[in-house]
């Protein structure tokens, strides 16, 4: 007897591979879970917990999920995107993320959720936190306020360009981004325009220098199609085996996800 | 039978808008509905607003503000709205979360007016009328000093988002923007 490898969400069946969690699942059929520190590269964090789902009644992050026959996992429900709506909220009191005047505008997948989730407002007051910028790099520009600690820059710089040029440090509202190098600044360091960690910010904190607004505002990722309708797109693209550039495809572990979506 | 008809045709919604530490974007694409508000005009009638100058709010229905809250009279300005206001709503990306006059936020106040305005012979030179508002020490968006009812993001926000919002509220809706309408920049 074989027991067959699916699960459903929100009433929507969804096969999955051996090892899968809930969340590569879900992105490699076309369905949406909103995330933000989830990345195909590497393995799940669960920090934000935007991707929280409910598994058979309990509540988890589906990025840490192992995809398991038959549960019932929902997610786009009222009561889990009024919550992961919450989450964004405190993301965007905690940090200065003004979009008007920010060139990540558009392509920012903070933003793009913010759109999904339809939130209108901050909602909590705002901390205003001066977290100061790193324009030390000749290439690359570090901009702190608009951190949002996913720790994707510091798994990129320390799984794959062995450079382990980020980290965090302190705790709680105290924690911060910090650089590996004497006098802390970006500058000092071999981080390169070529490293994966300057390509992986979801936000507007770490963004190439002199190409701010080569593409102009509306005509950017999210400007025309929302999160979830790329995640859809994705998957139709990889299922009718067409070619596409790579700058606008990226498949890994037969998922696809928000953040593997790079600038074209 | 005039009685009559008089009675059904619901009166006029009023409705009061201002700038606070805006810069009147927000009203110039209030005024992008274009023709429409030729329609608007048959279902509201504006109280104090830039656009007729009138200088004080009476009760009104709808209160619209742009603009973040920056010194002592925004605040005074906005307070006369809530007191005023049966809804308030927060238009634009300053009044929504500080914007683009919140950029000051991290900087000591004395410090940007003494560098603004510079000393002249060793005297410090920034207006000090008592006719002018004081700064705050920060900018603060208007659900931070008082209660607001609906906000709608954007910078501007365009004048179809405004159009589509403010006639959702009007006929007595919960206000949705599509994810063409809904802009953060």
């Amino acid at each position: 007897m074989t027991i067959e490898r699916y699960i459903t969400i929100d009433g929507e069946i969804v096969h999955f591979g051996a090892g899968q969690t809930i969340l590569q699942a879900a992105l490699a059929a076309g369905v949406f879970i909103p995330h933000l520190c989830f990345h195909p590269d590497f393995g799940p964090h669960a920090s934000c917990k935007l991707c929280t789902v409910t598994v058979d009644g309990r509540n988890g992050s589906a990025c840490a999920t192992p995809a398991m026959p038959g549960q019932e996992v929902h997610s786009d429900t009222p009561e889990l995107n009024a919550r992961r709506r919450v989450l964004l909220q405190m993301l965007f009191v905690e940090g200065n993320h003004f979009c008007p005047g920010c060139a990540k505008s558009g392509n920012c997948k903070l933003q793009a959720l913010g759109y999904e989730l339809e939130m209108f407002n901050a909602h909590y007051a705002h901390f205003y936190p001066n977290r100061g910028l790193d324009a030390s790099h000749p290439d690359i520009l570090l901009d702190r306020n608009r951190c949002i600690m996913c720790e994707l820059c510091v798994r990129a710089s320390r799984d794959v360009d062995g450079k382990s040029v980020f980290a965090l440090a302190g705790r709680g509202r105290a924690s911060h981004l910090v650089i590996n190098s004497p006098s802390g600044k970006l500058g000092e360091t071999e981080f390169a325009l070529s490293d994966k960690a300057a390509h992986v910010c979801p936000v507007g904190a770490i963004m190439p220098k002199r190409v701010g607004y080569s593409v102009p505002i509306g005509e950017r990722q999210f400007d025309h199609d929302s999160l979830r309708q790329k995640v859809k797109k994705h998957t139709e693209w990889r299922s009718s085996g067409e070619e596409r550039d790579g700058a606008t495809k990226e498949l890994v572990n037969g998922s696809v996800a928000v953040n593997s979506v790079k600038e074209g | 039978m005039a009685t009559a008809a008089q009675n059904t045709t619901p009166r006029k919604l009023r409705v009061a808008t201002t700038s606070l530490a805006g810069c009147f974007g927000c009203h110039m694409s209030l005024l992008d509905i274009d023709e429409r508000i030729i329609d608007l005009a048959k279902l509201v009638e504006f109280d104090r607003s830039p656009i007729n100058d009138i200088k004080h709010c009476g009760p009104c229905d709808i209160g619209i503000i742009e603009g973040a809250v920056c010194n002592a009279e925004n605040v005074h300005v906005l307070h006369e709205f809530r007191a005023n206001c049966k809804i308030l709503i927060a238009c634009g990306a300053c009044a929504v979360n500080g914007g683009l006059p919140a950029q000051r936020n991290h900087l000591d106040v004395a410090e940007i007016l003494k560098h603004v305005y510079g000393d002249l012979d060793g005297k410090p030179s920034a207006p000090n009328d008592p006719e002018l508002p004081l700064l705050l020490d920060k900018v603060r968006p208007l659900n931070e000093v008082v209660r607001i009812d609906y906000f709608i993001p954007g910078c501007p926000p365009s004048g179809d988002t405004i159009w589509k919002y403010v006639t959702d509220l009007i006929s007595g809706n919960n206000p949705r923007l599509s994810f063409e309408l809904l802009r953060y920049d």
